[in-house]
Formats: structure tokens, C-alpha cells, sequence
């Protein structure tokens, strides 16, 4: 399969990849390495993760990365519960090797994500999500699992890897990640899609648009961005407002001015944002989108 | 931007993806065997006679972060294109950096006297931030010696600089106190460690006889200082420095710096056994500078070769400096911005703002505020002292 092909599986998933994506993706997936997308919030990085499953055909198991994760939450971890209700129930004349061999199987491992992405029969796609919000200690045994694929528990043992997942891992840039991780994964910037490839994305999500109105949402979009705002717009919420522009009816942006101003709340989420664009921003924005 | 001649004799594929490796390093992109190696690799799963294909593949190998991403492209045109000129020199302001590693007095006195033999060019060149710090500012700092007598310039006696020293441990102190999120096996703490009591109780029938405890561990922060000694600081550059030897005698890993023109590593000279002989070597050093202030430039210095290795979230940034710049306001704020995505916490303690009406006018100063976790008053050690439980909070 050729990158090519590949960036056309993902067109018919739905998913409109820049070329660079695609062959980062590619390569990711044909070397066997991890791969490191970065860019703003909103431009999907998490969807690169969900289509690729999609287009595998295999599961998509995701870690949500956060402040104060440990192996605990992201490896395994022993059912307490059970265990001590075992060794409760066992019966007099087992002796504690034979108990200690019961509560310390398969059976009594709770299994997280990392985990139970390598043991499945079928490679499934991992998702790390957001990895710059874990700490820089999580980034260390990720990093040890993503070399070797294997988990050691000390009561088990090793356990190696049934199937190599296809791991994707996301950061919004939160704070820098470190060398060792960025020089094991193969990187990609994403960044916010050109006016075509929106153009793209918004038929693909919405076909039934017509394509003049189609056109004024993303030229509208693509300059709300160029505005200095905190926070840019990104394609789910170009593609909420364009949903909410055809629910309400309207055919022409530059129609109603006063429901075209309320619907700027799909797409500016902070307070400042909304002050920064008032009306007469707005309809300069239309003029020139139209 | 150094370029690579491409050789026009290559014995192989790999030959040109390892000279091509090469050209990277020299423009700053540190990729190492592992790289070339998945390069190679990655040329077998595209097509490698379509330019277009192969300049995507080598770029998803080797460009890995925001920056480099954005640079890959003219670099890969200019070595597979032959559209630069042979590798020149590397220039000069490369080459600094490496004479400030290796770090002795006489050159740095010499270094002082050129800094100040190009006097002209160290002049402020927005004369706004000149007409303040000639006009205005002597005219309050007059006043602020009379209103304050204990402003800092005056603590000179080697009881003071104890005296400074011992406020900075006690900061150091207050800095360093931190816990991590986690949690760690320890003998007390407000949870229990279910795994460690599960595999106990084996041994008394399940029974939870023994109980064990979880607590988040501490986290030492460390510090790292950076002192502005240009003429406009010189009066408090011993006070400060002595402030810098007490927080470094308080934790190993505090690393200091000096800058002016320059930025100049003194932890290891701050080391010394005497606190007065440190400190006096280095205030003769600092005055030796006295000059023009290039904040932008000696952060950005910092950013690129020190913060690497030295700046995480666990590092708290602290610049003592009042924020009159010679470089263009702007840099500043970028530099902070850059210091400030390493996750650290930055601390800017200015001896103006202690002086009555003070308003951070020097537009350094303003472009820096917004990236500041706080920003106070370092005029006496009293104000010193005071910030503790500030830094608490941090």
C-alpha cells in the first residue's frame, strides 16, 4: 500500500489528510513507530487516531493523559477487592504459595490501557492522548513500553506484546516534550486545513450544503482565524457552526445579521473572544468571505 | 544558514542520506545515527525518484518538533538542490557561546573591556527608556534615599552580605518544599497502599492485619537565577550576588548567572568556600561590564543552550534585573514565552518597583509581565525576605 492510497482510505473514512499527515502516517505505520502529531486544539489530532482504527478495522483504546498518571492507571493494577475476598473464602489446607499463585492471576489484573493494547490478538490503534499534560516520569515508562512492547509485573512476570498496536500519540504543546520521545516517533505538525481541504472536510461531513453557502462558512472560518483571538477556531466547531447555519435555515451569510451573530457561539468558546468580534467585525468578515 | 555542497560523487543512496544527515546537524537539527537509519528505511516504503514523496518521508523522520517542521523544507531544498552556497564559517555570534562555557576571569575581563570599548552601539536606541533611566530615574532614586535609607545599595559591610545570604536560603528553602502528585509506599500518609496490604494479608488469612501507607513524595524544585549586572544594576549587583551565593549554598542543583552584554555561568564561582572573596571577585568582574543591557538576546542565549537541559516544570526562573533593555521589547516577551512552555515558573524582582510610584514603564518590562508568575520588589532585604510566602504559592 502507498502513502497515496493510504491518504485516499482516509478521504473515504471521512478524514481529509494534508499530504504530509498521510505520509507521516504512512511511515508510521509501515516502520512500526510510534507517531507524534502536535498542533493547536481543534484540528484533529484525536481523529487521525478514531479513522485509523476505522480504516483497520481494529479497536481503539485510548489513554487520556493527565497530571499525576502512574503505572497504576495507565499499566495494570491488582484487584484489591477480589484478592482479599480469596484469600478470605480459600480453605484451611491450602498453603500460601498455592493461594498466592490464585490471587496473583490473570484473573485479579485489572488491565489499563497500555496493557490491554498489547495484548490483544489483532494490533489495535492506541491513542495517548494529550501526552504533555501526563509528567515527565509517565513519559519515561511510556517510553519503555513504546520501545520494547512489553509490560513486566513482577508477580507474572514479562509480558510481551501479542501484536505491535499502531500508537498515536497527541500534544497541544502544554509544555515540551522530551528528546528521547520526540526522536522515537515519526512527527507530524498538524495544523489548521487550508481553505480547500475544509472545503473538503465540510462536504464530506455535509454533503447536503449547497456548495455557495459551504463556501462562505469556511472563507468566513478561515478569516475569523486570521482575528487575533485566544482561541482559534477548529474544524469540529467550523463544522458545528456550518450545522448550525443550515439548521436555522439560512442560505445566505450575509442575510441575517442578527442570527448570524448569536451562531458565533459555535465557534468563539471564551468570553474575550465573543467582545473581540462584535457585529461590524463580523459582517467585514462576511464581506470579504462572499 | 551553513549549507552543505551535495557531492557530486556518491557512491550510494545511503552515502547522500548520510551527507544529507550531516547538513542537518550543522543547521542545528540534532539527528543522530537512529535518524539516518529510519530515513533509509523509509525511502524502501515510498517511491524515492519523486522529489515531493521523499522530501514528505524524510521530514516526518527527522523534523520533530514545531520549529524544526517549519525549517525542514528550505534545508532539504538547499542540500538536494544545490541551492546554497558551500558551507561558510560558522558565524561569529556561534562561537561565543562556547568561549562563555570556559569561564575564566581574565577573559571575561577582557570580554568587559570590549563590550565597553563598543560603547555606542551598547547605547539604549529607544531614547524613550534613555530619557528614563537618565532623567526621571535619578531624580527618584535620590528621593528614594532619602524616603528608604536601607535601599539595598547601601548594605556593602560583609555583616550585610551574611545577612543577604542567609535570606536566601531561607527562600531557597520556601521554593524548594514541593509535592508530586503521585504517590509513593511510605511508612505515613493519608492512604492506604492496598497492593503492599493485599500481599501481606496472604500471610494472615486474608485478614488486613498490617497496614501500609501511601503519600505523595516530595518534589524538590530547583533554581535558577539569572542577575542583570549592566551599569544601570551595578549599585545592587553586590547584594544581589550575594543573595545569588546564598541560594545556591542552599541546594546543589541552583544553577546562576550573570548578565549584561553577555550571560556568563557563575555557579561554580559562586561555590567558593568565602562567601566575602566570591562575592567581591565577582562584583569587581560585574563592574568591569557595566554597560548596555541585551535582556532579549542573553535570554534567548539562556533558552537555547542552557534551559534545555536545565528548565522543566520543576524549575522555578528567577531574574533579578530592573528591565532596561537595549534590544528591541519584544524579544523578552518571546523568550519568556519559550521559557515559560518549558513548564517553569518565572519570578522577575525588579529594585525599581520598590521605589515609590513606580510603574513598569521600560517597555521590556511591560512585554515581559504578562508571562510572569510574579513580579516584586527587591529594593531591601526586608522585601527580599518578605517574598516567602509568596514563593510558597508558586
Amino acid at each position: 500500500m502507498t502513502w497515496t492510497d493510504l491518504k485516499s482510505d482516509l478521504a473515504e473514512a471521512g478524514y481529509i489528510a494534508s499530504d504530509q499527515l498521510a505520509m507521516a502516517l504512512h511511515l508510521a505505520l509501515h516502520l512500526e513507530r510510534p507517531l507524534l502529531l502536535e498542533g493547536a486544539a481543534g484540528v484533529g489530532k484525536t481523529q487521525v487516531a478514531k479513522t485509523l482504527a476505522e480504516i483497520k478495522g481494529t479497536n481503539l483504546i485510548r489513554l487520556q493523559c493527565y497530571e499525576g498518571l502512574d503505572s497504576g492507571h495507565a499499566i495494570y493494577e491488582w484487584n484489591y477487592q477480589r484478592q482479599l475476598l480469596a484469600i478470605r473464602a480459600s480453605s484451611e489446607n491450602q498453603s500460601g504459595d498455592e493461594i498466592e499463585e490464585k490471587i496473583f492471576s490473570d484473573k485479579y489484573l485489572l488491565r489499563r490501557p497500555l496493557l490491554d493494547a498489547i495484548s490483544q490478538e489483532t494490533p489495535p490503534v492506541l491513542l495517548i492522548d494529550e501526552i504533555d499534560r501526563a509528567d515527565e516520569e509517565f513519559e519515561a515508562f511510556l517510553l519503555e513500553v513504546l520501545s520494547d512492547f512489553q509490560v513486566s509485573v513482577p508477580e507474572l512476570g514479562t509480558i510481551k506484546a501479542k501484536s505491535k498496536p499502531y500508537v498515536v500519540l497527541t500534544a497541544n504543546g502544554a509544555r515540551d516534550l522530551s528528546d528521547a520521545l520526540r526522536r522515537r516517533c515519526i512527527y507530524s505538525f498538524v495544523d489548521y486545513p487550508d481553505r480547500r481541504t475544509e472545503l473538503a472536510i465540510l462536504a464530506k461531513r455535509q454533503p447536503d450544503l449547497n456548495a455557495r453557502l459551504a463556501d462562505q462558512i469556511v472563507g468566513f472560518v478561515q478569516s475569523l482565524r486570521r482575528e487575533d483571538l485566544e482561541k482559534k477556531p477548529g474544524v469540529a466547531e467550523m463544522l458545528d457552526f456550518a450545522a448550525a447555519i443550515s439548521g436555522l435555515g439560512i442560505n445566505d451569510l450575509a442575510q441575517d445579521p442578527v442570527t448570524l451573530q448569536a451562531s458565533l457561539v459555535c465557534l468563539l468558546k471564551t468570553e474575550a473572544d465573543q467582545a473581540a468580534v462584535p457585529t461590524e467585525v463580523t459582517q467585514r468578515l462576511v464581506g470579504k468571505a462572499a | 544558514m551553513p549549507v552543505t555542497r551535495f557531492p557530486a560523487h556518491a557512491e550510494s543512496v545511503s552515502d547522500r542520506v548520510v551527507g544529507f544527515m550531516a547538513h542537518l546537524r550543522h543547521n542545528g537539527i540534532n539527528v543522530g545515527v537512529a535518524e539516518s537509519e529510519a530515513a533509509l528505511e523509509a525511502l524502501c516504503e515510498i517511491n524515492p525518484a519523486d522529489p515531493r514523496e521523499v522530501s514528505l518521508a524524510l521530514k516526518s523522520v527527522t523534523a520533530n518538533d514545531s520549529e524544526r517542521f517549519a525549517r525542514f523544507d528550505e534545508l532539504f531544498q538547499a542540500y538536494w538542490f544545490n541551492e546554497g552556497r558551500v558551507r561558510e564559517r560558522a558565524p561569529k555570534s556561534d562561537e561565543r557561546p562556547h568561549q562563555k562555557n570556559r569561564w575564566t576571569s581574565r577573559s571575561l575581563l577582557e570580554q568587559g573591556m570590549d563590550a565597553s570599548g563598543a560603547g555606542s552601539q551598547e547605547m539604549p536606541d529607544d531614547t524613550g527608556a534613555e530619557a528614563e533611566q537618565s532623567g526621571d530615574g535619578r531624580l527618584i532614586a535620590s528621593k528614594t534615599v532619602n524616603v528608604n535609607k536601607a535601599d539595598l545599595r547601601e548594605f556593602m559591610k560583609p555583616e550585610d552580605l551574611a545577612y543577604a545570604c542567609k535570606v536566601a536560603e531561607s527562600l531557597a528553602k520556601a521554593i524548594r518544599d514541593r509535592r508530586s502528585r503521585r504517590r509513593k509506599a511510605d511508612r505515613k500518609g493519608a492512604l492506604l497502599d492496598l497492593r503492599k496490604i493485599a500481599r501481606r494479608s496472604v500471610s494472615t488469612g486474608g485478614e488486613p492485619f498490617y497496614l501500609f501507607r501511601r503519600q505523595k513524595p516530595e518534589r524538590p524544585i530547583h533554581l535558577v537565577a539569572l542577575l542583570d549586572v549592566s551599569g544601570s544594576m551595578t549599585v545592587y549587583a553586590r547584594v544581589f550576588l550575594s543573595f545569588l551565593k546564598g541560594l545556591i549554598g542552599a541546594d546543589q542543583r541552583t544553577d546562576a548567572y550573570l548578565f549584561h552584554t553577555q550571560l556568563v555561568r557563575i555557579s561554580d564561582a559562586l561555590r567558593d568556600g568565602d562567601t566575602f572573596r566570591a562575592v567581591n571577585r565577582l562584583s569587581i568582574m560585574a563592574q568591569g561590564f557595566g554597560g548596555g543591557t541585551k535582556i532579549g538576546s542573553n535570554l534567548k542565549r539562556f533558552t537555547e543552550q542552557y534551559a534545555t537541559n536545565q528548565v522543566n516544570g520543576r524549575t522555578v526562573v528567577l531574574i533579578l534585573s530592573d528591565g532596561y533593555d537595549t534590544d528591541p521589547p519584544q524579544k523578552i516577551g518571546e523568550q519568556l514565552k519559550r521559557l515559560k512552555k518549558r513548564g517553569a515558573k518565572i519570578i522577575w524582582l525588579n529594585p525599581l518597583k520598590g521605589w515609590k510610584d513606580y510603574e513598569p514603564v521600560a517597555r521590556g518590562m511591560a512585554e515581559a509581565l504578562p508571562h510572569l508568575d510574579l513580579f516584586a520588589a527587591a529594593t531591601t532585604l526586608n522585601d527580599l525576605a518578605a517574598l516567602e510566602p509568596h514563593l510558597e504559592r508558586i
